[in-house]
């Protein structure tokens, strides 16, 4: 019944609306075609430069106000370059935007149609041409080497010294992976893979025996990170916002992504002046009807907090798979801690 | 007796009608199994207008949810019973909408419904052809486009829901029924639908091609088509390579799914099971979908290029400026449309050397779309300008593909995109330059092409509330999530709760719900105001109603098959000739001769 009242509602509007634009049209049709169309181009053109100046105060306004509360303060190095290629590339696209519209709708309106005036025949002017292919030609390529000149940089092999992490998706978590002491990732084999072994490592080689998973993502500040990022059933993408770092997670393929984080979350809880706040890993690749749930913490600690952290955290291998090889009831146990460590921990 | 009258019609008719004979026309074969190109077009336009509102309604739907994650919608419950649950949106519901609304408009709506329309209908009026190199080829390709949209509309019944990989359809997800129920049935008939589809769009564009080569009238040379047949050339051109690399992903993918192949799949552990497929690659799906994909943008937009340079020159009364420019930034566009398709891909994992070609090559395609714009804005400088309806949704689009394609700058660059990809800014940005941008250039095409498709006027007042409202209503909607996506709110989310970073904007979510809304109902005042005109517009008197140069406002003012009931035109002239002289009309035909004057003033051009 709602339904059908507010159906019967948009109806009566529309008819109102139609008799209205009807009537209008009786009375322009009295005219010669000439007379309303300089009328109605009057009115037209107002109406345009009016919404013209209404949408340009509008974007300014908004991104004048709202630029710092949504270009969020970048936590790692490379987002400080990217940030500075954003405002390059906001003070020329900018200044194209705001010209190029003004002239649209100030020309609509300044050039609207008169009846005892001839528009100007110019149909072409080679030096006008030849200017806007070359100058925008040029600041292009001037962004396109900004741009180039950092993505190398972004994409560099990761410093030696870098510390390995490897973030595992599926549907709909993450599994963090951390290489202990040796600082190396234990190898994975697909072949390894079942209900028992969801990443498939290979526990028989003593690197991966001092491998830790974790249930929240712990990186020091200022060192590098180079996080390997991998899926098992479909492509997820391993998404930091504050870090500005994204990289698909594609099954089959390991892909890699480095980065130094700059800001521990205590420091950007002062920043933000929120109490509350914490870095997040979300997915950004749909990846099915969970793929906006797939949340873990991120903790940016300094260096000594680092080092108390990992020393706290035990061996996989020692905690479940070499006692569940040992003692069959085990088994259970390890897969509840394996479902645990793929949720959020908060 | 009825036939002997007929046929002695037939006869009378013989020698005005040149060549072109009288068929006793039944409703079928007048208006369902049509060979007039300008009934296929028609055709196309009234299914595309059903497609689109479909697809517009199922963005109200996930609006809906996007503003309001906590509250319930009990009376969206009763119309979409499949798709909610205790009166909310359902996520694999959310997903599958976003997914049909996203393959909707930009193949049913933008493609076939734009191209089908326009191409068929401007490509012979424009050109003086009688009709489509083959007509019954086009009639086949209207038909093919009908069963793949029927396939497509019952994937909406299927109990286990549509398709819900997104419209890029990326494998793994959508290989695999166990990653998500629409990746059953539903994908099974999205395939279906699609593989139909392209062969539709490859009859379509094999015909708009072979006309435009073949049947120019006398006199019609390359460079004296206007610049829409230039624009359509061109979509055909693009079309008719990059569709079939689409067919080939979606057969490999069938493959896959049905098959047991691994073309895309690799190394896959899902519900506590590890597959056997090995040593495929779930990338190279993406090089093969985006490589129509990204032409498949250019062939979204050139027809609306095409239209909205045809219609500011008519209605400024002065010639497109810098024609040739035009046409040869359309070729630039096309070429490199083929060479930027990695893109969208930035963030897979692709070599960065790789990644940096494909800026290069990003960027400079921005060099023949600004060279557009200010042709466009030069064109309307000390013009005498009429504002239509159809010239305002024109002017329209040049003002939404400048704010639209600014930003593909941003993104282009992919050091950008590392904030950007598949942010909310990629959805601002893609729907105001190509969706926004290509319903523009659609709509200003219906309004200014409708007295010539059915004889009669749309109300004007209608359509001025349509474009005002539209037009202000698209920037509300899309250009806070420029925003949005700056902030890092990442796209294709049921919902932003369980993020803290990404619930702080719900305002602005509920803002851009509201305009959406309001967006969605005015256009069924254009709806109302197509249909009605059809029956109860205002008659069109004068067979030139906007004094327009081209050949199509040559014909009859309800031309028959065959649209010029004598000879042929003769073109003499380019067809932007507004204002050439201070006396006399602001406009001279291409069917008029060059006078002496005209004659010697070329001459002197030259020298």
């Amino acid at each position: 019944m709602q339904i059908f009242l507010i159906l019967l509602a948009i109806v009566l509007v529309l008819v109102v609306i139609l008799q209205v634009g009807k009537a209008v049209e009786l009375i322009s049709v009295m005219k010669t075609e000439d007379e309303y169309r300089e009328e109605s181009s009057e009115s037209n053109g107002l109406w345009f430069i009016l919404t013209g100046i209404f949408l340009l105060i509008f974007v300014v306004a908004t991104a004048y106000t709202s630029y710092d509360k949504f270009l969020p303060v970048p936590a790692s190095e490379h987002g400080v370059w990217i940030e500075s290629l954003i405002n390059v590339t906001l003070f020329f696209t900018g200044t194209v935007f705001l010209a190029t519209n003004f002239l649209l709708f100030y020309f609509s309106w300044k050039y609207r149609y008169k009846r005892d005036r001839k528009a100007y025949y110019f149909p072409d002017n080679n030096k006008l041409e030849l200017a806007w292919t070359v100058v925008p030609a040029i600041v292009l390529t001037v962004l396109v080497a900004m741009g180039i000149d950092k993505w190398f940089k972004i994409f560099a092999d990761a410093p030696e010294d870098a510390i390995k992490i490897e973030a595992t998706a599926k549907q709909f978590g993450w599994y963090i992976r951390y290489p202990g002491i040796d600082n190396e990732l234990g190898p994975r084999d697909f072949t390894l893979t079942n209900a028992e072994n969801e990443l498939g490592i290979n526990w028989n080689k003593t690197s991966s025996q001092d491998d830790f998973l974790a249930d929240e993502i712990v990186i020091p500040v200022n060192t590098p990170i180079l996080v390997n990022i991998a899926a098992l059933d479909v492509i997820h993408n391993f998404y930091l916002p504050e870090f500005r770092l994204m990289m698909d997670a594609v099954p089959g393929v390991t892909t890699k992504f480095w980065f130094r984080p700059t800001i521990t979350t205590a420091e950007m809880r002062e920043i933000k002046g929120d109490a509350e706040f914490d870095y997040e890993l979300a997915c950004n690749q749909l990846c099915g009807s969970g793929h906006w749930n797939m949340k873990k913490t991120v903790r940016v600690v300094t260096e000594p907090e680092y080092r108390a952290w990992a020393a706290e955290q035990k061996s996989y291998y020692e905690q479940f798979v070499k006692k569940a090889d040992e003692a069959p009831e085990a088994v259970a146990e390890k897969a509840d801690a394996a479902a645990e460590l793929l949720s959020d921990k908060k | 007796m009825a036939t002997t009258t007929i046929q002695e019609h037939g006869v009378a008719t013989q020698h005005t009608e040149a060549g072109h004979h009288h068929h006793e026309e039944t409703f079928f074969t007048k208006y369902v199994f049509s060979t007039d190109h300008k009934m296929i077009a028609k055709q196309f336009l009234i299914t595309g207008m059903v497609w689109a509102f479909i697809g517009g309604l199922f963005s109200v739907v996930f609006r809906v949810q996007l503003a309001w994650p906590d509250e319930t919608f009990p009376m969206l419950e009763v119309l979409f019973s499949n798709w909610f649950d205790e009166g909310r949106l359902a996520p694999e519901a959310y997903y599958a909408l976003v997914t049909m609304h996203g393959t909707i408009m930009v193949f049913f709506v933008l493609t076939a419904a734009l191209s089908g329309t326009f191409a068929n209908m401007l490509i012979p009026y424009q050109i003086g052809a009688r009709d489509m190199a083959s007509p019954i080829m086009n009639a086949m390709s209207y038909w093919l486009f009908f069963l793949s949209s029927m396939i497509m509309l019952a994937s909406v019944f299927l109990p286990t829901g549509m398709a819900s990989g997104g419209w890029t359809i990326y494998p793994p997800l959508s290989a695999l029924p166990q990653a998500s129920p629409g990746s059953g049935m539903g994908m099974t008939l999205w395939l279906a639908s699609m593989a139909i589809f392209i062969a539709s769009t490859l009859l379509g564009g094999i015909n708009y091609i072979s006309t435009v080569l073949n049947l120019r009238t006398k006199g019609m040379t390359m460079f004296r088509m206007p610049l829409t047949v230039w624009a359509l050339f061109f979509t055909a051109i693009i079309g008719l390579l990059s569709f079939p690399v689409l067919l080939s992903a979606a057969v490999l993918l069938i493959f896959d799914r049905h098959l047991g192949t691994s073309f895309f799949l690799s190394d896959i552990y899902i519900g506590g099971q590890a597959l056997d497929y090995s040593g495929g690659s779930a990338i190279l799906f993406q090089h093969l979908f985006w490589f129509l994909g990204h032409p498949e943008v250019y062939i979204v937009i050139l027809p609306a290029m095409g239209m909205v340079s045809e219609i500011l020159a008519v209605n400024s009364r002065k010639p497109i400026f810098g024609y040739k420019a035009m046409i040869f930034s359309i070729l630039g566009i096309t070429v490199l449309g083929f060479i930027v398709w990695a893109h969208h891909m930035f963030m897979t994992g692709l070599n960065p050397f790789l990644g940096s070609v494909f800026v290069l090559f990003t960027l400079l395609i921005a060099v023949p779309s600004a060279v557009k714009v200010f042709n466009w804005l030069t064109t309307i400088w000390r013009g005498n300008i009429r504002l239509t309806p159809a010239s305002l949704f024109a002017l329209g689009f040049v003002s939404v593909f400048i704010s639209g394609g600014v930003t593909g700058i941003w993104l282009g660059n992919a050091t950008i995109d590392i904030q950007l990809h598949d942010t909310y800014f990629v959805v601002a940005h893609f729907h105001i330059v190509m969706g926004i941008a290509a319903f523009f250039g659609m709509f200003a095409g219906v309004y200014h092409w409708y007295p010539k498709m059915y004889g009669r006027f749309m109300n004007e007042n209608l359509a001025y509330i349509h474009f005002f409202v539209t037009f202000i209503g698209s920037y509300l909607i899309f250009w806070p999530m420029h925003y949005l996506g700056m902030s890092g709110v990442p796209r294709r989310y049921y919902s932003f709760n369980e993020f803290k970073a990404f619930s702080e904007y719900n305002d602005m979510n509920v803002l851009i719900t509201i305009a959406a809304i309001v967006v969605f109902f005015v256009q069924l005042v254009f709806v109302i105001n197509f249909f009605y005109s059809i029956f109860k517009g205002r008659k069109v008197t004068d067979p030139n109603p906007w004094k327009a140069n081209t050949l199509e406002w040559t014909t009859p003012i309800n031309p028959g098959h065959g649209n010029w009931p004598g000879e042929l035109p003769v073109v003499h002239r380019w067809p932007y000739d507004y204002s050439k002289f201070e006396d006399g009309p602001d406009y001279i035909m291409q069917t008029e001769p060059m006078t002496e004057q005209e004659k010697q003033m070329e001459l002197n051009q030259k020298h």
